[in-house]
């Protein structure tokens, strides 16, 4: 997988990750360019499309479409099945997600992704041991949070 | 202190966070730019406070910007500062600021590499894995250089966790690193073997990546794999095997055969959609090999059903991919495909317009010599009914395409050809009349029996220029009669009423067409006029040639007024002709012959390539300089007045003076003047029509058309169709008879006549409706058949082609630092160099290939290493250690030459002579120095034997300075050499640290060494021996060490510091390089940096403090330098200096 993009309908992006190193005014222009691509796209119409070089997939939920970029010999439903699979965890996560929870915890979105994906390719299958992981690494993040409660004792030190 | 902090703290309330930020966002729709902007400066006073809570809150709210479109490189180096925070919590968001927004050209990437290196190896798996992610999104050459090791041995972690993820990052170093791809494989390949699912998932995607972009080095791992798919039950595994068994058949068929069977099971058994997808396309893609090979088991009946079940699915997606998949089928057995026609038409009808498009692709291919006619037709209604005009080009293209494709291979009958392209011309507001009138002169030009056909169908168009020229915004349509004007002209013998068609190509109307139409249309007038001549000839009524003349004579006037200037000068020149011509009519002389001959001969097509086919002539260098070009030396002022000198002598041209501007605008207002007092000179004015009111000033309404007009007279595809049927039904019968006769006939002759299967009619039983000689294209003579299709050679994936099964050489090893201090600042650039020593000499020693004696390739690549440099660090324990950065080992044997080379012949020789290269031992340059206190240095070597005898009673001796003493045990003497406590099977490696003490470190110091060891082959032992060289620089005697700006500060102001300074002429670098650069080698940190200005800090083992000014300008390095000891100062100068004088 090249990159992945995640709209509004109004065409706002939501968030974005990329997976092959491009400067900001490359990235600025696909973004543009796919967003108005797809939302020109009928509500029937399947989720791929040929662009550039790539495979578009992409797949509303709500009001946010979830959008990849995979390479010519990649498969096309595997993507789609990505797709959903992370919706399914971040719909695990947040409890029944909505456009709200990913604008104000991008970064968990982030994180979810990254324990899902790394690199472009699935790295964990289990829905199970990806939301593990999450936790744990959260859990971690509050014990250090309530040690710089202490007024950063350490950092005093 | 204390203060503060809680400062810091109270500080925080008050400060937004994400969840404000994002509000404040939304809430400020009209005013974003403003207000964000408000924020990036408040963002920019948090990030300056030392809080790394404050900092990391930051950090994450320029990420949300950064997904805004905001530019946050600015913050680069505030988000590395979060990134090495030591809590998790804001390593995590430093890492994501990092991933989202460092790429290849970010700077501070390089002072990342210590951090990420310690986060890798961090004992929370946590830290490790959230290092990973953000390298996969960010890794650099470099990084991937540095790191490749480090990752390496994540893969055999003990936690699947981070197991996984480095598996997959290794993908990724590869890209960036190929040099990793040898040595790491092996590890990779066990990873195969995980007990974690995941890991092993992991690790057939990366093998499955690196597969299908270079197949031929993984046949081998084939079976592995095919063990694993008859075994895993992921489908996600499962997908990425059978896509890399799809990359590997191709190469070797019989896998193909052997997959068959699994696949077909996984086929029918899997309710999964995407892994039915996979395996079909892989069966597909299969049988492409298998028909080329010959061998193919048999058509994929079952793929082509299960696409129709995807096809007819109500899922739009199924229904879109099995049309592409059936598209892959197509191309090897379109046989199988054909039969569902049915379906395909029917998508067409699919309200998905994507669908559409792939059903017209798949059209493309199902078409036949027996049912191109009726596709043609469906297209044809849904040109009609097309809404959007987008779609309906894309439908007239693909018409055009399907007949025409393969050289016309499956038109039987032109006349219905030409009679769909007339069609195709009503059609409303295309882009493609260009393509149209391409395709009617290609069909007119090349198939002679159609000319008669063609013409009368374009007389007919011409005649209608009103309806074309009138209708519609877009013009790109009366591209058609630009076509229509050269056929009726150029072919003009198979008109039937030239007169009249040379009436309808002079309307005053043609006057609006585009430029490049109207000159065709006059100088075909002129063709016509011609014919009509040559066809009036004889007859004893020249009315009509006169009245033909009259009718030019009349209205070419128009045309010589044309405001394009091929018109004006194609309708003058002609006019002028008819002028005369008209004289002599009038005198009664015979012109017909004469004017024909104007335009006698015919036009053959040329192929397309047959320019570039033309083989050069023998003895032609097309490189070589016909004239010596110019020399360099000569200055520019006087070449010019050299040439014209010479030329005038030689050829006596006219005077040409040089004009200057001046000059030319005086002659440019002269002239002005000039035309605007000559009352016969016509200004340049949009219509240049002597009438100031123009022709576009005459209002004219534009008819728009719902409805196609039917042109009259004008002949329907359809007919043709229906004619077609008739003559083939016709002929079938006839032939049947004939085959009836024939068989009986051969019946009786011999009674064993082999039978015809007289079945449903083949492809080649139909014979064209009227012979077709479709002329082929011209070529030259002798030209050349090869279309060679190069290689990109920018393909990323190409560094990765190379052999995984040779065993590793010691030069591949990949850079190990596991054991070197963390903190050190390392340039990427310069591990390079350490890495490529060994490679070097391994070019140079092949250019010596008749260099026999081993000895002296050993000697050249000791030379190449001797630049060993020594570099210094301080641990967190401020412990001093010391560095040694190159050198060492190696080993030969004379013997292997004798045993293969034998031959004595040169090929013989060569081969030897390389194959021993290859295993010929390389120094292994990893070598580390530790300082334990102020006058110690520890080098340690690593040994590598590579050659294939043992190596055994290694002694590694130096000679001392008076500086620098090796430190040997107690009671030898000052020249015994250490013993190295192991000997070397062959292909071993391991490392030996040896101690050296040193008095003074303000000189840097070079210490030359011998090894001595005993080569143990089979029968017989030689004593072997290695000289090398050991550097150690002053600026290996610094420490990194952080200071502080205040510090610096005082440090400057103190009178114990002594200054000097030098000066770095035609810097190309960029300063951050430079600096980054100083700081690698040099082992200096950044104190402080504005614009094109820094200061540097470094310490020495010994307490020396090291102060540098760095200011860059006009390529031009000043480096103002402060230290308390003046010659270590100097030396570190000097050492900088030759760092830059060698990039």
């Amino acid at each position: 997988m090249q990159f992945m993009l995640l709209f509004s309908r109004q065409g706002k992006l939501r968030l974005q990750k990329w997976y092959v190193p491009l400067s900001d005014k490359e990235k600025k222009k696909i973004t543009r360019e796919l967003v108005q691509t797809v939302l020109a796209r009928k509500p029937k119409m399947c989720s791929f499309l040929e662009w550039r070089d790539l495979k578009i997939v992409y797949k509303r939920y709500a009001s946010l479409y979830f959008c990849c970029a995979i390479e010519d010999q990649d498969n096309e439903l595997i993507t789609l099945e990505i797709i959903h699979r992370y919706v399914e965890l971040l719909d695990k996560y947040f409890g029944s997600v909505c456009e709200l929870d990913i604008i104000f915890n991008f970064e968990k979105a982030y994180f979810i992704l990254d324990e899902f994906l790394l690199g472009g390719e699935a790295q964990e299958t289990s829905k199970k041991n990806v939301l593990k992981a999450i936790e744990q690494a959260d859990l971690l993040q509050e014990n250090q949070s309530e040690d710089w409660g202490g007024l950063a004792a350490e950092e005093v030190l | 202190m204390a203060l503060k902090m809680v400062k810091g703290s109270i500080d925080r309330i008050f400060d937004k966070n994400l969840q404000d930020l994002v509000r404040g966002v939304r809430s400020h729709r009209e005013d974003e730019a403003k207000y964000i902007s408000s924020c990036i400066d408040e963002i920019k006073q948090e990030l300056k406070q030392d809080n790394i809570a404050v900092k990391a809150n930051a950090v994450c709210k320029l990420t949300y910007l950064q997904m805004l479109g905001y530019d946050i490189s600015w913050a680069a180096f505030n988000i590395v500062e979060v990134m090495s925070s030591s809590k998790f919590t804001y390593k995590r968001i430093g890492y994501l600021a990092a991933s989202q927004c460092f790429h290849d050209g970010t700077d501070v990437i390089m002072l990342t590499t210590n951090q990420i290196r310690k986060d890798l190896s961090s004992p929370n798996q946590y830290d490790t894995g959230v290092a990973l992610t953000g390298l996969s999104c960010f890794v650099t050459p470099d990084l991937a250089r540095d790191l490749a090791n480090d990752i390496m041995t994540l893969m055999s972690h003990t936690k699947p966790y981070i197991r996984k993820k480095a598996v997959l990052i290794m993908y990724k170093v590869f890209l960036k690193y190929p040099e990793s791809l040898r040595p790491a494989f092996p590890r990779l390949k066990e990873k195969l073997d995980d007990p974690d699912p995941g890991v092993q998932s992991a690790a057939v995607n990366v093998i499955c990546e690196l597969a299908r972009r270079n197949p031929r080095n993984y046949l081998s791992l084939a079976p592995l794999f095919f063990k694993l798919m008859t075994s895993s039950t992921n489908n996600w595994v499962l997908i990425k095997i059978i896509k890399l068994f799809g990359a590997l058949t191709p190469l070797e068929p019989r896998l193909g055969k052997k997959l068959i069977e699994p696949l077909t099971n996984l086929i029918h058994s899997t309710s999964a959609m995407s892994l039915l997808y996979e395996c079909v396309n892989t069966v597909i893609a299969d049988c492409c090999v298998c028909v080329k090979t010959d061998t193919c088991p048999r058509p994929p009946q079952l793929c082509v059903q299960k696409l129709r079940i995807l096809i007819e699915d109500s899922d739009q997606n199924l229904k879109y991919l099995g049309l592409l998949a059936m598209s892959k089928i197509l191309k090897t057995h379109p046989k199988s495909v054909q039969s569902h026609k049915d379906l395909v038409l029917q998508c067409l009808d699919d309200k998905d317009e994507s669908i559409r498009l792939r059903a017209l692709d798949l059209l493309y291919g199902m078409v036949s010599k027996k049912n191109l006619m009726e596709i043609v037709k469906k297209l044809m209604v849904h040109v009609d009914k097309a809404e959007g005009t987008t779609y309906r080009d894309e439908l007239l293209t693909k018409i055009i395409d399907i007949c025409s494709q393969s050289n016309y291979q499956y038109i039987t009958n032109f006349e219905w050809y030409i009679s769909i392209l007339v069609e195709l011309t009503r059609l409303e507001g295309t882009r493609h009349g260009h393509l149209i009138a391409s395709q009617m002169l290609d069909v007119a030009v090349r198939v002679k029996a159609i000319r008669g056909f063609a013409v009368v169908q374009m007389a007919t168009l011409l005649d209608n220029t009103t309806l074309l020229a009138g209708s519609g915004q877009h013009k790109s349509i009366c591209e058609v009669l630009y076509a229509a004007a050269w056929i009726c002209g150029e072919f003009s013998e198979h008109l039937e009423d030239p007169v009249h068609t040379l009436e309808a190509m002079l309307r005053p109307k043609v006057a609006t067409l585009p430029g490049h139409i109207q000159a065709i249309y006059i100088q075909n007038a002129a063709k016509l006029f011609a014919a009509v001549l040559n066809g009036q000839q004889g007859t004893p009524d020249c009315q009509t040639m006169q009245e033909s003349s009259q009718l030019l004579i009349d209205r070419l006037p128009l045309f010589v007024q044309s405001a394009d200037l091929e018109v004006q000068e194609r309708a003058s020149c002609i006019l002028q002709l008819v002028k005369f011509i008209q004289k002599l009519q009038h005198k009664e002389v015979e012109v017909g012959e004469e004017v024909t001959a104007l335009f006698a001969g015919e036009l053959n097509p040329v192929a397309p390539k047959a320019q570039k086919k033309v083989p050069v002539p023998d003895g032609l260098d097309l490189d070589a300089w016909i004239n010596e070009p110019p020399s360099e030396s000569e200055s520019e002022d006087e070449k010019p007045v050299a040439v014209f000198a010479e030329e005038e002598l030689r050829h006596a041209r006219p005077h040409h003076t040089e004009v200057d501007e001046k000059e030319l605008a005086r002659r440019r207002e002269a002239r002005k003047q000039e035309q605007a007092n000559n009352p016969f000179y016509i200004k340049a004015s949009p219509t240049s029509q002597k009438d100031s009111t123009g022709v576009e000033h005459i209002p004219v309404v534009q008819i728009d058309l719902s409805v196609p007009l039917k042109v009259p007279g004008m002949s329907t595809s359809d007919k043709y169709l229906k004619l077609e049927e008739e003559r083939r039904q016709r002929e079938r019968k006839e032939r049947g008879k004939k085959e009836k006769k024939k068989k009986k006939k051969r019946e009786k002759r011999s009674g064993m006549g082999r039978r015809h299967d007289s079945g449903p009619e083949s492809e080649e039983d139909i014979a064209p409706a009227h012979m077709v000689d479709i002329v082929t294209e011209e070529m030259p003579e002798n030209a050349l058949s090869s279309d060679d299709d190069e290689k990109d050679p920018n393909d990323p994936y190409r560094a990765l082609d190379v052999d995984l099964d040779k065993p590793l050489a010691d030069s591949e090893k990949l850079p190990v630092r596991a054991h070197r201090p963390t903190n050190i600042l390392k340039s990427p650039a310069d591990d390079g160099e350490v890495q490529e020593v060994p490679k070097e000499p391994k070019k140079k020693s092949k250019k010596e290939k008749r260099d026999k004696e081993e000895e002296r390739k050993v000697r050249l690549l000791w030379l190449r290493c001797p630049n060993g440099e020594i570099q210094c660090t301080c641990t967190k324990s401020s412990k001093h250690k010391k560095k040694k950065q190159k050198k060492d080992k190696e080993k030969e044997e004379k013997k292997r030459k004798k045993q293969h080379g034998h031959s004595g012949d040169r090929e013989g020789e060569e081969s030897v002579q390389n194959g021993t290269l290859e295993e010929e031992p390389l120094p292994v340059c990893d070598i580390q120095g530790n300082l334990q206190n102020g006058s110690q240095v520890v080098v340690s070597i690593i040994f590598e034997n590579k050659s294939t005898s043992f190596l055994k009673s290694m002694e590694f001796n130096v000679l001392d300075s008076l500086n620098s003493k090796l430190q040997r045990p107690e009671g030898s003497g000052p020249h015994d050499g250490l013993t190295v406590p192991f000997q070397l099977p062959p292909g071993v490696s391991n490392e030996a640290r040896f101690i050296f003490s040193v008095q003074s470190i303000v000189m840097p110091q070079r210490l030359k060494g011998t090894l001595t060891f005993i080569v143990k082959a089979d029968d017989s032992s030689t004593h072997e021996k290695l000289d090398f060289k050991l550097h150690f620089t002053c600026s290996s005697y610094l420490i990194t060490t952080p200071c502080y700006s205040d510090t610096f500060a005082k440090l400057l102001e103190s009178a114990d510091l002594k200054g000097t300074s030098v000066r770095l002429q035609e810097v190309s670098l960029p300063f951050h390089h430079l600096l980054a650069k100083i700081c690698f080698h040099h082992h200096f940190s950044v104190v402080e940096r504005i614009d094109s200005c820094a200061s540097l800090y470094s310490r020495s083992i010994q307490g020396h403090h090291v102060c540098l000014l760095v200011k860059y300008a006009h390529q031009t390095v000043t480096i103002d330098a402060k230290c308390d000891e003046s010659s270590l100062l100097g030396n570190v100068l000097e050492e900088i200096k030759k760092t830059f004088s060698q990039s």
